[in-house]
């Protein structure tokens, strides 16, 4: 029988890797040409997106951007000798209306409002994205949301101003009831009382200082609003309300309190089951039969807040996948440590929670942003109802791809962007578990 | 390690537990337990697996519900009154089989959390007591790495540290190493017995028997959700009464 022992008496040192495995050709023989089934895969691949860019590129390299009309377009084709269906794009359409496909019919002398709206969004956005920017931006995000919708609504300024004062309000009654009595009776009172203040209160105090110290820029109607402005409006209002709406409701499904629960459930599930385009009927044509007579809600107001409503119940349950993945023995830690029910949501399960369903959220987030065209079904005036519009005009009668092409080149931007976001915060936040 | 048994035990009652009974459902998990625990008294609970002792420890800081009987820590009786149940919380430290330390906070924020949040201790005064007890514990170069980055001891010696940051009356362990590679078994043990010398109330559930004979003022041996036998713990090893308790030693010391 051989020598079973064995003692190493020195270690064997690192060496570098051969040379087909690193660089260049390493790496093409390691992804692309690993087998000859691969190769053979590679190969047609490659030849599949030339075919798509062979038949694309021809069409869409077109110079036809001073063209005013189709008919001109198809002239400037034809002294090129470019003939047939698809000869060449007609970009001409996009120069002339762009301006249309990002405000709808706003006039055109206020066009620099919701400009300026859109690079304020900019700034109020950046300390909630990204570190290292001031933490004092924080005071411009918080008045964002009215200032915006003031920009672009216009009108007098006291009315978005007496709507802030509701959640001031809510601050300093909280303060003192829930000093006085009790956190939750605090709770209440500071749920009511702003509520009280919108409904009934907020608008003749605006009318009444407007009356007094007018203020104000030229009011514009929800229907001069349109295309991708309503679109963002509609998306980003969305996208914040329905992430903190869609965290509540999950926590109220998860609770052990059986009412607030059943609430919880009926309302995620009633929402998730029934078309986005169901909730916008009713938007349109119901809601006002549930408010209190006298008060006319906005249209846009009323789209804003059934898209909301139905991407908050699919961001509850993308929040409780979230909550599900987490150990048990984070709640018993967070417990043991004494933190209460809120300390531990915030400090430990929601951090945890939100991070794992990061791609969830943003998906849901994209959704949303996606689903803002259908509001063109009751009347909106979001970009494919525009690009309806555009064809209808004389000039531009059996234009097609150009617009469609131009609408999906932005969607696929903010889109694109929302995404690529969220692969950013997924590494930020990697902590190597 | 020997030197913790000299320590005095207080009369002073740290614990007390009288005919409190659990169950899950219908099943009947612990059954008339009447326990009391001294000042200083360095506990280890012991018993197959299913006995009853991890709940035992959890009902004392209200992470299981009790059914019927009382619990009384530090004074504080331990009823469903939500203060109640996080001022003994907060008096009463513990450490779990898996850690849970939480992932997305560095070692130091682990530690600091609960002092700042539920003491309302400042910041500074909450960072230098963290960073003394991570020097307790021996890993204060590794306050700014995240809980992933450490090994299973280091982890569970940070759990410890963690949880002395609220400065503790008494400590729980819940198996503390059974989820460690022995070569690190030694490090949580050696930081859990420099705890006991200081004189602090532990109640361990732990499978070190080796731990139990040293450090132990008092062996409790488990099984189906009773207490089956109680010993100093020369006489629990050495002299055991209960058939249950000669076939259990017989078993884990036997190999």
């Amino acid at each position: 029988m051989a020598d079973l022992s064995f003692v190493r008496t020195e270690l064997v040192p690192q060496k570098t890797p051969p040379a087909s495995e690193v660089g260049v050709i390493g790496w093409m023989r390691a992804n692309l040409f690993s087998s000859i089934g691969n190769s053979i895969l590679t190969l047609l691949t490659l030849y599949c997106i030339y075919l798509v860019l062979a038949s694309i590129l021809p069409w869409a390299i077109s110079p036809t951007w001073g063209a005013a009309s189709l008919t001109e377009c198809r002239g400037i084709l034809h002294e090129l000798g470019r003939e047939g269906h698809f000869s060449g794009a007609c970009w001409g359409v996009i120069r002339d209306r762009w301006t249309q496909l990002l405000f709808g019919f706003y006039p055109s002398e206020l066009y620099w409002r919701p400009i300026l709206a859109f690079i304020l969004l900019g700034v109020a956005l950046a300390p909630v994205l990204f570190d290292g920017v001031t933490k004092k931006l924080l005071l411009l995000t918080a008045v964002y949301p009215f200032l915006c919708f003031w920009l672009i609504w216009g009108g007098s300024i006291w009315l978005p101003i007496s709507i802030i004062l509701g959640f001031v309000f809510a601050i300093v009654i909280y303060g003192i009831v829930s000093k006085a009595t009790s956190t939750l009776l605090g709770a209440i009172v500071a749920i009511v009382t702003p509520i009280i203040w919108w409904l009934f209160l907020a608008a003749p105090f605006g009318n009444l200082m407007q009356s007094f110290i007018p203020l104000g820029i030229e009011a514009v109607q929800s229907d001069k609003i349109g295309g991708f402005m309503l679109a963002i409006l509609i998306g980003l209002t969305g996208i914040f309300l329905s992430l903190p709406m869609g965290i509540v409701l999950a926590l109220g499904r998860q609770s052990d309190l059986p009412i607030l629960k059943g609430v919880c459930v009926a309302f995620i599930e009633f929402i998730r089951g029934v078309p986005l385009i169901t909730l916008l009927f009713v938007a349109s044509t119901l809601l006002n039969y549930f408010l209190p007579p006298g008060t006319s809600f906005d249209l846009v107001l009323r789209v804003m807040i059934m898209v909301t409503l139905f991407a908050a119940a699919y961001m509850a349950e993308v929040v409780r996948g979230g909550l599900a993945a987490l150990p048990k023995g984070q709640y018993e830690a967070a417990d043991s440590l004494g933190l209460d029910y809120w300390q531990a949501q915030r400090l430990i399960i929601m951090p945890q929670a939100l991070k794992i369903s990061i791609p969830g959220i943003v998906s849901t987030f994209i959704g949303l942003f996606k689903d803002t065209t259908l509001v063109g079904i009751v009347g909106l005036l979001d970009p494919l109802a525009l690009s309806t519009n555009i064809r209808a005009d004389m000039a531009w009668n059996g234009i097609l791809w150009e617009l469609y092409g131009f609408i999906a080149l932005i969607f696929f931007i903010f889109c694109f962007a929302m995404s690529r976001y969220s692969m950013y915060l997924e590494r930020k936040l990697a902590t190597g578990h | 390690m020997a030197t913790a048994k000299k320590l005095e035990v207080s009369d002073e009652v740290a614990i007390q537990i009288s005919k409190m009974n659990k169950w899950y459902g219908s099943f009947h998990v612990l059954r008339d337990i009447d326990l009391t625990v001294n000042r200083g008294e360095r506990i280890v609970i012991a018993g197959p697996s299913g006995s009853g002792k991890s709940t035992l420890i959890r009902c004392i800081n209200a992470l299981e519900e009790h059914q019927e009987g009382s619990i009384t820590v530090d004074g504080t009786l331990l009823s469903s009154d939500l203060k109640n149940i996080d001022t003994i919380r907060s008096e009463v430290g513990m450490c779990f089989q898996h850690f849970n330390l939480f992932p997305h906070l560095t070692i130091l924020e682990n530690c600091m959390l609960a002092p700042v949040w539920v003491r309302k201790t400042p910041q500074k005064e909450a960072r230098e007591t963290a960073m003394h007890f991570l020097e307790k514990v021996k890993i204060p170069e590794q306050a700014d790495k995240f809980p992933g980055q450490l090994s299973g001891g280091q982890q569970q010696r940070v759990a410890i540290a963690r949880s002395l940051c609220m400065k503790p009356r008494i400590m729980l362990f819940d198996e503390p190493t059974s989820a460690l590679d022995p070569e690190m078994i030694k490090e949580v043990l050696d930081t859990m017995v420099e705890l006991a010398e200081e004189g602090m109330t532990m109640l361990c559930v732990t499978h070190e028997m080796g731990f139990a004979r040293e450090v132990a003022n008092r062996v409790i041996f488990m099984d189906e959700g009773q207490i089956v036998e109680q010993n100093e713990p020369e006489e629990f090893f050495d002299n055991p009464k209960h058939e249950r308790t000669k076939l259990f030693l017989s078993q884990i010391l036997g190999h």
